[in-house]
């Protein structure tokens, strides 16, 4: 198991490396340059621009600046953000609960909606709710995310107005962080309708954020179903005179979990790629709106450690899917 | 009153290309302690039948029969819920792939467990102890450390005898054995086979053992019904089938058998079972059948008396002693 453990984190190396280097890569072939992005309106002579170029390095050859940035990742150093001049590791983890709050409620959702639609679906498997259920996950998968966000904010809360247009919480209630969850500190706190106000912050976000990955979990387990439901235990289950229920949640979907787990784990990329677009249409205070706004602003540190710690993450994520497996099905299990 | 009554059983299944008769008008009779085995080459529709009357065919299969009831009581006219009460406890069934009929997932305690709480409603101390008992009873080494052991861990023999004690957990009234010997190792198929003749002898339930293997029936069945091409051609007491057997087909069967070689080479049937779109008109087997005449490629035969097995041909064999007459 820890021999397991460490060769898996050991292919974290390479990985690691080549997401340091398409991110330095990637905000440095964006046309634009940091420094006159800085300027703004008013420009800059040619020698005060030069001296700035010298201050940051970018006078220098790539592949110094490269290894400069290496050196400097490896010593748990980000570098800091040209605009607000804060240390990127700070910024990044002050900002990340709020989209790890997001993206743990949206992935429940999608997990909790998705798994049963996926075994209703596989068990009346051609009928009315099966064509019901997947031509609605089709049709959520292939939703544009900014247009479904706009049509549920026009009618959620401009029609009807059920819920807040955008933030976390309403400005009302003041609190200090303990964990960065809004839900958990809204409770800890003791303020009558915090947790109420937050909860109802969050819906419309997790709604659009779920969507894609809630489709895309449904199919996966609509077809992994129906493939453990033509194996033979299934058929011995059923022999036993098991209740349908049984045989289909317990003795199917247990053998399904396998490929479903696997989409639910590449899932969480997905939505933190998601949550640029969600966490920029309901001003969510989270890393995908700062990660966008510094693409804007050439921000190069914040570009760079954003993605870095965002695939760092991702990576994690994939290793307890990994272990994951050998809970679910012992066959896989590593001695 | 038969424990298992099925009169003129036919299933077909719903293809892209129309319907396939898998199961054609078979009688099944089986009396409480009878043991009978059902026999045919692959495709011959014997496992049809039998996951006919045990309710597990999937929905594309359209079954239809003049009687099928089980302890006097019609099974079709049960609700699911019903019928659930009683497969897997009166009447259960064993399959063919034991490596693959038992759940990766699961212990082999947890499934053997699970139906003795489905049925017989045990705490889960007596659940415990029957489990360890029915492994004991299976044959099983160690049966208390088994229980906790996944199916991958297990042989295809060890396997098929947990499937065993899994169907024997509630105290079956008629277990049905779907070729439990096929995918095992010669000698373990002996093992098995021995250990289900002693359950038999012990329990005194009925079985319907399932096999293309004549060996296998002359070992353990009391009386044997042979099936080609989805229909019962001949039935008969295993003594007198193996003497004077009355259908072609039969008679084939058992001359491709070593021990009953009388040459050389091996005789074998030519030709194969007919499919969905080969089936020909009049007596399925004349294809294959040395003694087919016209009348046998047009009209379809008739089922003779008891007599003569009521085997279903235009020329049956007649028995030895009646030629001597």
């Amino acid at each position: 198991m820890l021999r397991y453990l460490l060769s898996k984190l050991l292919t974290f190396v390479p990985t690691f490396l080549g997401v340091t280097l398409v991110s330095f890569a990637f905000i440095r072939v964006l046309p634009g340059d940091p420094i006159i992005v800085m300027a703004g309106e008013r420009g800059l002579t040619e020698e005060r621009y030069a001296e700035l170029q010298a201050q940051f390095g970018f006078d220098r050859p790539l592949y110094v600046q490269f290894w400069d940035y290496l050196t400097g990742v490896l010593q748990g150093d980000l570098g800091e953000s040209f605009v607000t001049k804060k240390p990127v590791w700070d910024e990044f983890f002050s900002l990340f609960p709020a989209t790890l709050e997001l993206s743990i409620v949206a992935i429940i959702l999608a997990t909790a909606l998705g798994i049963p639609a996926g075994v209703i679906a596989a068990m009346y498997r051609g009928k009315f709710f099966d064509r019901a259920l997947m031509s609605s996950a089709l049709v959520g998968y292939s939703m544009p995310i900014f247009w479904w966000a706009l049509l549920l904010i026009i009618v959620f809360s401009g029609n009807l107005g059920w819920t807040p247009v955008s933030g976390r919480i309403d400005l009302l209630y003041f609190f200090p962080d303990v964990t960065g969850f809004m839900l958990i500190d809204s409770l800890l706190s003791g303020q009558k309708g915090a947790f109420a106000s937050a909860v109802s912050h969050l819906v419309l976000p997790s709604i659009v954020l779920a969507t894609i990955p809630l489709a895309v979990i449904a199919r996966q387990t609509r077809s992994a179903m129906l493939e453990v439901l033509s194996e033979d235990y299934i058929r011995t289950a059923r022999a036993k005179g098991l209740a349908p229920v049984r045989v289909n949640g317990l003795h199917a979907l247990r053998n399904a979990m396998i490929p479903v787990v696997t989409v639910i784990g590449l899932s969480v990329g997905m939505l933190l790629a998601g949550a640029i677009l969600t966490e920029t249409i309901f001003s969510w205070p989270g890393i995908g709106k700062w990660m966008l706004d510094s693409i804007f602003r050439r921000d190069y540190p914040v570009v760079q450690g954003g993605l870095l710690l965002v695939a760092g993450f991702v990576m994690v994520v994939n290793l307890i899917v990994d272990l994951l497996y050998g809970l679910i099905n012992p066959k896989i299990r590593k001695r | 009153m038969p424990l298992l009554q099925i009169r003129n059983l036919t299933v077909e299944f719903a293809t892209a290309s129309g319907p396939f008769r898998a199961v054609d008008r078979v009688d099944v009779t089986v009396d409480e302690g009878d043991v009978l085995a059902i026999v045919g080459e692959s495709g011959s529709g014997k496992s049809v039948a039998m996951l006919a009357a045990m309710g597990l065919l999937p929905w594309t299969a359209a079954i239809t029969a003049d009687e099928m009831s089980f302890d006097g009581r019609d099974i079709r006219s049960l609700t699911p819920r019903d019928r659930r009460t009683v497969i897997g406890k009166d009447m259960a069934m064993i399959f063919q792939e034991p490596m693959s009929s038992l759940n990766p997932c699961f212990t082999v305690g947890f499934q053997i467990k699970e139906a003795l709480k489905k049925h017989l409603g045990l705490s889960r101390r007596e659940r415990h102890e029957r489990a360890v008992e029915l492994l004991d009873l299976v044959g099983i080494p160690d049966p208390a450390t088994r229980l906790s052991a996944f199916p991958h861990q297990l042989s295809g023999g060890m396997s098929q005898r947990v499937m065993i004690a899994m169907a024997l957990s509630c105290n079956p009234r008629l277990l049905i054995a779907d070729e439990p010997t096929t995918a095992l190792d010669v000698t373990i198929q002996a093992q098995i086979l021995d250990l289900l003749a002693r359950l038999q002898q012990e329990t005194g339930m009925a079985l319907i053992l399932i096999t293309h293997d004549m060996g296998v029936v002359a070992e353990t069945a009391q009386r044997v019904q042979v099936q080609y091409a989805g229909q019962k051609v001949e039935e008969q007491p295993v003594r007198p089938l193996f003497d004077a057997p009355h259908h072609p087909y039969t008679a084939a069967l058992l001359a491709a058998l070593p021990e009953r070689a009388t040459e050389r080479r091996l005789p074998t049937i030519p030709g194969v079972v007919p499919g969905q779109y080969d089936r020909p008109a009049g007596c399925l087997f004349s294809p294959r059948c040395a003694f087919a005449d016209d009348l046998c490629r047009s009209t379809e035969p008739p089922v003779q008396d008891a007599g003569l097995g009521l085997a279903r041909c235009h020329y049956p064999i007649p028995s030895p002693a009646k030629e001597a007459v």
